[in-house]
C-alpha cells in the first residue's frame, strides 16, 4: 500500500518527447487528471513545448476556417438543375 | 444548430442561393471523405452527387435530431459504403493501416527526451491568430496527401467541425482509434508545412 502511494506522489516529470504524443489527448480533454497535471506542469516551464502546442492550436483553427475550392461548373449546374426540379417553386 | 433552422427553412422554401452556399461549403469535404471509401475519383463524384440528391429528397423528412451537416455526412457515408460494397472494396477503418511517421522526428530530441533546440514555429498571421496566408494555402494539399483514414478523420473533425462522438458513430470506429487517427493526421500536416516555414512571402 505504502509503496503504491509513494509512487503516485513522486511521478516522473514529463519530457518533451512524451509531451508531443499527448497533445491531441490534451486538446480533446481525454487525459486523466494526473496526466493532465504532468502535462500542464511541463507546459508552464517549457518554451519549446508551449510553442509547439500553440502551433497545433493555430493549425487546427486554420483548418476550421479554410475555404474549399468550389465544385466545377458542370457539377454546379447539375446540382442547381436538380434543386429546381426537386425543390423549385411550382 | 440555430443556424440550421434558418437555413433549413430557406432550403425547404426553394431558395437556390441557400443551396448554392450549402454546396460551396461542403462539396469539397464530401468529396474527400467519399474518396476514403471508394476506389476512384469518378466513383467518389457519383457518391457525392447521389448524396446531394438524397439531401434534396430528404429535406422534408429531416427531423433535426442531429445537425444538418452531420445528417448530410451520414447520407454520404451510407452511400459511399453501399458503393464500396458494390465495387467489392471494403475498407475497415484502422489506426494501424499504414507504417507510421513519428509525431515529431526523433532527431529533434536529445537522449533525455528534451528538445535539442526549440521546435521550428509555423508562420502566423498576427491579426487573425491563424497560420499565415501562405501556409493556409498549403493546408488542403497537406490534408490531401494523408493516408485515407487519417484524411477522413481530420476532414470531418477539423475542416467540417464535427464532434469526436459524431465521427465515431459515423465511421463506426472506437473513440481511441478516432483520436489516434486525428493525432497522426495533425502531426503529419504540421510536418508537411515545416519545409515552407520562412521560405515564402
Amino acid at each position: 500500500m505504502r509503496l503504491v502511494w509513494r509512487r503516485r506522489r513522486r511521478e516522473d516529470p514529463l519530457v518533451c518527447r512524451e509531451f508531443v504524443e499527448l497533445v491531441t489527448d490534451y486538446l480533446e480533454g481525454t487525459l486523466p487528471d494526473h496526466e493532465r497535471a504532468r502535462f500542464e506542469a511541463h507546459l508552464a516551464e517549457c518554451d519549446g513545448c508551449s510553442g509547439y502546442l500553440e502551433d497545433m492550436r493555430r493549425l487546427i483553427g486554420s483548418l476550421h476556417d479554410l475555404p474549399e475550392p468550389p465544385p466545377d461548373a458542370a457539377t454546379r449546374e447539375a446540382l442547381l438543375r436538380a434543386f429546381q426540379e426537386l425543390r423549385g417553386p411550382g | 444548430m440555430e443556424d440550421d433552422r434558418a437555413l433549413l427553412e430557406r432550403l425547404r422554401a426553394g431558395d437556390e442561393q441557400a443551396f448554392e452556399a450549402l454546396v460551396a461549403r461542403h462539396d469539397g469535404a464530401l468529396r474527400r471523405v467519399a474518396r476514403g471509401f471508394v476506389r476512384t475519383d469518378s466513383a467518389a463524384d457519383d457518391v457525392v452527387q447521389e448524396t446531394w440528391l438524397g439531401v434534396l429528397r430528404g429535406l422534408d423528412a429531416f427531423e433535426g435530431r442531429s445537425s444538418l451537416r452531420t445528417w448530410i455526412f451520414k447520407i454520404l457515408v451510407n452511400r459511399a459504403q453501399t458503393r464500396a460494397a458494390r465495387d467489392a472494396r471494403s475498407l475497415p477503418f484502422s489506426a494501424l493501416e499504414t507504417e507510421e511517421q513519428p509525431t515529431v522526428e526523433p532527431a529533434a530530441f536529445a537522449a533525455d527526451g528534451r528538445w535539442i533546440s526549440a521546435p521550428r514555429r509555423l508562420d502566423a498571421d498576427p491579426e487573425t491568430g491563424l497560420l499565415s496566408g501562405e501556409l493556409r494555402e498549403h493546408l488542403l494539399r497537406a490534408v490531401d496527401g494523408l493516408p485515407p483514414d487519417q484524411r477522413t478523420v481530420i476532414t470531418l473533425r477539423d475542416l467540417v467541425g464535427l464532434g469526436a462522438q459524431e465521427v465515431c458513430e459515423l465511421l463506426d470506429v472506437t473513440d481511441g482509434n478516432q483520436r489516434v487517427l486525428l493525432h497522426r493526421a495533425r502531426a503529419r500536416v504540421r510536418t508537411a508545412l515545416l519545409p515552407l516555414v520562412g521560405v515564402m512571402g
